[in-house]
């Protein structure tokens, strides 16, 4: 029984990892770009997420489309604005850039928002406590992988059957050939950003449901363990994120449950998994070799 | 935000207005205090209650008193860079704060070896003072608190057994989860589990589920914000129904808010409460701090008022700012008459009450004061 609830732990965090990463890997994937300001960019979707619920009175899903569409908008706007006047530059550039941006998220959201804890509602939905004998689950701790997966079908779908993700394919392996084949690179560069950032508010307002608080700091930690999960998982392809994610998110737990006296040291496993990953095998569990 | 920033700018502005008219050189007073970073929310709180200490007394030795903030940014190594860019370049006589017992145990030194006196109202953890001349403290200590929670849980809540759940990085968290089982096991109780987390952690699950597998009569939990609502309410999901005893640095409108219905059967060890006022010093407090800022009394507005207030007086004693001189003068702070009660420096740390709050109905509920 207590290994069911681990594990169903387990699933639930490693399936919030994986939608955050799911946004690294793809940016990462077409721009060689480590969007570092990622979490931050997940922050800002709670934020108007909760604004959009509390102020406006909005139901938890006109609140998530909603967040999704402006931080979508968000994603762009930071493209545009910091990386793409880099976008010839040593790629150190456009890193230390995003370093730059993740910054000035965090402290204009400390500046405007504050930096007391606001609590997230979570919906009634997600709220329900199940209860088989021992086992006590929160029906959203079983949504949520639900939701992953769903979500995931969608974005495979885009990227293997549409365009726009046949572009983004093309993006990736080589940039500068493609735009000589007269595809305006811009815009896929765009739509990546949108898709990215949109699922970085989902993430990141499910992990607001989870616990329920949302502060101006509240991506730093989900954004690194997200990157680590989409290195894990190789980085540039979103297969890989999910994995990777679930793999992180159930080693974290299972560390916890079973060595009990190494909980303190639960962050500390996620870098020691990152740097075995970039030893041992670079490219991921299924990442590709690239010629470079 | 736009409120506070309102409401600071008038009182700077009424300070200001209320100086004297002829030209003093004024007294500069170093506030270090995590404005950005993890304990931002903190942060804000001791800045309320520390501007409307310097609103109520604004000036001192006949010279007007210049607060200077600088922002630890919730972190040990800025906390020492921030007392020295406060000593070196701002040459301030005296610094309150900072926040945590981690950043004090940071800017202690730096103040100790400039020499320059450093009064925090915050830091309970007794290895902030231990072994210092120039480092003061104006809250209680945890061995104190820890004592206050452990006679608590065995003498009122009748606890026999208690789990304790702490976070390894922080200080003050294992600091007083240590003195707690101390005095817990010294007053014949039993702790059958210390579990580990680390700050910034938000899945508990697993620590959670380990201690109900032990099934303990109460849970001990030194945490902070942002942890501490989100403990609570998964310890209540996985059906922990068990009295849980937090220290003062938990007692927050937010853990109320975040933890919702889970906070019922919450307990606190902390400085200060509404109901708990009794002075006139601490009517004074109330009254003002609902006028200016139009809500609820934080709890860390408190002790931040007592310490400047306490400072002021201490250097009105001394007649100068001469460290040495107000070094011996805070040394003799003898029962003040402070918004937490009196409080007395005895060595370098303050003997002052302790008061303990439960939560009932979504409120904090008033239900004792521990005399030291």
């Amino acid at each position: 029984m207590d290994a069911l609830q681990q594990i169903i732990n387990g699933l639930t965090l490693g399936s919030l990892y994986a939608l955050i990463a799911i946004g690294y890997t793809m940016v990462y994937g077409i721009l060689r770009l480590i969007n570092f300001a990622h979490g931050d960019v997940l922050m800002v979707g709670c934020y108007i997420a909760w604004f959009g619920a509390t102020m406006f009175g909005l139901p938890w899903w006109a609140a998530l489309m909603g967040s999704m569409a402006l931080t979508a908008l968000l994603g762009v706007l930071i493209d545009q604005g910091a990386y793409r006047p880099l976008r010839k530059a040593p790629r150190i550039s456009a890193l230390i850039t995003a370093i730059g941006v993740s910054f000035l998220l965090e402290n204009l959201g400390l500046v405007v928002f504050g930096g007391r804890p606001k609590a997230f509602e979570r919906p009634e939905i997600f709220n329900q406590l199940l209860q088989w004998g021992d086992l006590r689950v929160l029906s959203l701790s079983l949504w949520v992988p639900v939701i992953t997966a769903l979500i995931l079908a969608g974005l495979l779908f885009i990227i293997h059957r549409t365009r726009l993700g046949m572009a983004m394919r093309a993006l990736s392996r080589d940039l500068v050939t493609v735009q000589l084949m007269g595809i305006d690179t811009n815009r896929v560069v765009a739509a990546t950003f949108a898709l990215g950032s949109a699922l970085a508010a989902a993430g990141g307002i499910f992990w607001a449901m989870k616990y329920p608080q949302i502060n101006p700091l509240m991506g730093v930690l989900p954004g690194l363990k997200a990157f680590v999960a989409a290195v894990l998982g190789g980085i540039g392809n979103v297969t890989g994120a999910l994995l990777g994610g679930l793999l992180l998110g159930m080693c974290e737990i299972l560390l916890v449950a079973w060595l009990p006296e190494l909980a303190g040291y639960r962050d500390a496993l996620a870098f020691v998994l990152l740097i075995g990953i970039l030893i041992f095998r670079p490219s991921g569990i299924m990442g590709e070799e690239l010629p470079e | 935000m736009t409120r506070l920033t309102r409401t600071v700018l008038t009182l700077g502005l009424l300070a200001g207005l209320a100086g004297p008219a002829r030209a003093a050189e004024p007294i500069k007073i170093g506030f270090l205090a995590p404005m950005t970073g993890s304990s931002a929310a903190y942060g804000q709180m001791m800045r309320e209650g520390v501007a409307l200490a310097q609103a109520k007394t604004s000036q001192v030795l006949g010279r007007p008193v210049e607060l200077l903030l600088a922002d630890t940014r919730s972190d040990r190594v800025e906390a020492a860079n921030a007392a020295n860019r406060l000593i070196m370049r701002d040459q301030v006589v005296a610094i309150l704060g900072p926040f945590s017992s981690s950043e004090g145990l940071a800017a202690g030194p730096v103040a100790e070896k400039a020499r320059i006196p450093l009064l925090t109202a915050w830091g309970t953890n007794p290895l902030v003072t231990q072994g210092k001349r120039y480092v003061f403290r104006t809250c209680f200590v945890d061995t104190f608190q820890g004592q206050v929670a452990a006679s608590f849980a065995r003498h009122n809540l009748k606890a026999q057994t208690a789990a304790v759940l702490l976070d390894v990085g922080s200080d003050y968290s294992v600091g007083l989860a240590k003195f707690f089982q101390k005095s817990f096991v010294a007053l014949g109780g039993r702790v059958v589990l210390s579990s580990h987390y680390s700050g910034g952690d938000q899945e508990f699950g697993p620590q959670l589920a380990a201690i109900k597998d032990q099934a303990p009569d109460l849970i001990f939990l030194p945490a902070v914000l942002p942890e501490v609502p989100l403990i609570v309410r998964q310890a209540r999901e996985l059906g922990l129904t068990q009295p849980i005893i937090c220290g003062d640095s938990a007692q927050t409108e937010e853990t109320l808010q975040i933890a919702g219905p889970a906070s019922e059967g919450l307990y606190f060890t902390t400085h200060f409460d509404e109901q708990a006022v009794v002075g006139e010093a601490g009517k004074h407090y109330v009254r003002e701090y609902r006028r200016v800022y139009a809500k609820t009394p934080d709890p860390l507005g408190a002790p931040g008022y007592d310490g400047y207030l306490i400072l002021l007086e201490a250097m009105a004693r001394a007649g100068s700012t001469d460290p040495e001189a107000l070094v011996r003068a805070l040394e003799q702070t003898r029962d003040f008459p402070g918004v937490c009660g009196n409080i007395s420096i005895v060595g370098r740390d303050a003997v002052m009450p302790a008061v303990i709050l439960s939560v009932k109905d979504g409120k904090f509920q008033y239900v004792a004061t521990v005399e030291p």
